[in-house]
């Protein structure tokens, strides 16, 4: 590790800012999949909205709609909600509000999102003359009666979640490799005996048994920036109370990794990866005519499988914890205060077991994650006499 | 025609019951997987147990390879019920 430790940094730095940069730019659209969250089936939302006239304003009415609540907690924010005191018109919303950033015909606006008046999944902001509408977290204003949809580069939740992993991740490394350079030779200490044998799994784990001895060190870089990433995004999506950031459960954000995986791939693989996915040798023609449209399928096939497998598993934990937490304020609903303390103990334990097997799936997907790339990666570098 | 239309109001709540069976079929699926991938394990285990600790990263990661699989069902039963 010694020997390559100049070149080492530099490109771990280098690709690490570019890694920042990337992700922070491919978040900007909303690809989410939940991205029509109705909160809750449709039978629900007709009692609800019938029971309280008006503009559709959810806290105007008491009852406790856990779909609802549910996505507003996986679902990107233009705020930081933390909590809320009082309920229904005289709630009070304790949240930090955020940039919001449109690209639309007119150039490039920027407000806080605390322009945005009203507290309901409808709300109004006029900025420069325009009055841009928030329809459930998507902005978008009208023009001769069409409602326009800006391109939403805004600093949100999600964005402000990932600035705060770099900034843990630009804390960490840059000091762990400065004391290797400075103590060289002598025993590790302090930051470097937690970080080393993370590294050193990666390395001796992932990196050389997937892509082998010669080639392992041109990808080490991404393969550590993406397990870091992945993983300490997925831990501080398990703290309660500070907002709740649900990062690796945006598609859009782990879109952007499997589109890296992707790129990455491809663009280093060798003339014997690509001979095998156009013509696999020792196979009769009549097969490789079925066999070369899956194999092409297959290139983009796995990067979608990626992102769907951390997205699913990040989302699907987050979801399950949620629940559990609201079972506490639906039996509260619906059998008074006294049922709904009852619950909590028991669903209280099960949110904490939850919690503990999520707190082995946020290690356990990026280390899936990283391990699936660095075969990738393996698989297009490898030389045509290791096979077969 | 309208009586296709009545039939298909009556059958609007069938999706939410497919997307119910569906996840828990994948669930089973899951189930299923993963108890193989487990089982296999003990038994290794058993043979060779100074191989424990290989049996054990093995195991994990597929284990997580099914479940991902699982997980797509998931999906698709939630994009059902809510977009």
């Amino acid at each position: 590790m010694d020997r390559h430790y100049k070149s080492w940094t530099m490109s771990h730095k280098l690709s690490g800012l570019f890694l920042v940069i990337a992700i922070t730019l491919f978040t900007f659209g909303r690809a989410t999949a939940q991205d029509h969250g109705h909160g809750g089936d449709h039978a629900e939302e007709v009692h609800t909205e019938e029971a309280d006239h008006g503009h559709g304003d959810s806290h105007d009415d008491d009852r406790f709609n856990p779909g609802e609540m549910i996505f507003e907690h996986i679902l990107d924010a233009h705020e930081i909600h933390f909590f809320t005191l009082g309920s229904g018109h005289d709630a009070h919303h304790v949240s930090v509000p955020l940039p919001v950033i449109l690209w639309t015909e007119n150039g490039i606006v920027t407000f806080m999102s605390g322009a945005f008046e009203g507290h309901g999944h409808h709300r109004e902001a006029k900025v420069g003359g325009v009055t841009y509408h928030m329809e459930k977290q998507k902005i978008y204003y009208e023009s001769e009666g069409q409602k326009v949809y800006p391109l939403d580069f805004s600093i949100t939740k999600t964005v402000v979640g990932m600035f705060l992993v770099t900034i843990i991740m630009f804390l960490i490394f840059p000091r762990v490799a400065k004391a290797y350079a400075t103590r060289k030779g002598q025993a590790p200490k302090g930051l470097q005996n937690v970080i080393e044998p993370l590294v050193i799994f990666v390395r001796d784990e992932i990196a050389v048994p997937a892509i082998g001895q010669k080639h392992f060190e041109k990808f080490l870089p991404y393969l550590l920036s993406i397990f870091f990433f992945i993983w300490i995004s997925n831990v501080l999506g398990l703290i309660p109370f500070i907002g709740g950031f649900n990062i690796m459960g945006q598609i859009s954000v782990t879109l952007a990794l499997a589109i890296f995986t992707f790129f990455i791939t491809n663009l280093n693989a060798n003339k014997h990866y690509w001979s095998h996915i156009f013509a696999m040798p020792g196979v009769p023609p009549l097969v490789l005519i079925i066999l070369t449209p899956i194999e092409i399928l297959s290139i983009f096939i796995k990067p979608t499988v990626l992102m769907i497998r951390l997205f699913a598993n990040i989302t699907a934990g987050h979801m399950i914890i949620l629940a559990l937490v609201s079972l506490i304020f639906i039996f509260n609903s619906m059998m008074g205060p006294a049922a709904g303390a009852g619950i909590s103990v028991v669903s209280l334990a099960f949110a904490m077991f939850i919690n503990v097997i999520e707190i082995l799936v946020a290690f356990l997907q990026a280390f899936v994650f990283t391990l699936l790339s660095a075969l990738y990666f393996g698989a297009a570098t490898e030389e045509a006499h290791d096979h077969h | 025609m309208e009586l296709l239309f009545v039939l298909l109001q009556e059958v609007a709540g069938y999706a939410n019951m497919g997307a119910g069976i569906g996840a828990g079929v994948a669930v089973i699926g899951a189930g299923l997987g993963i108890g193989r991938i487990g089982g296999s394990a003990m038994e290794a285990i058993a043979r060779q147990p100074e191989a424990a600790n290989d049996l054990r990263s093995n195991m994990i990661v597929a284990a997580a390879l099914v479940e991902g699989v699982a997980l797509f069902a998931v999906i698709v039963c939630l994009l059902i019920l809510f977009v």
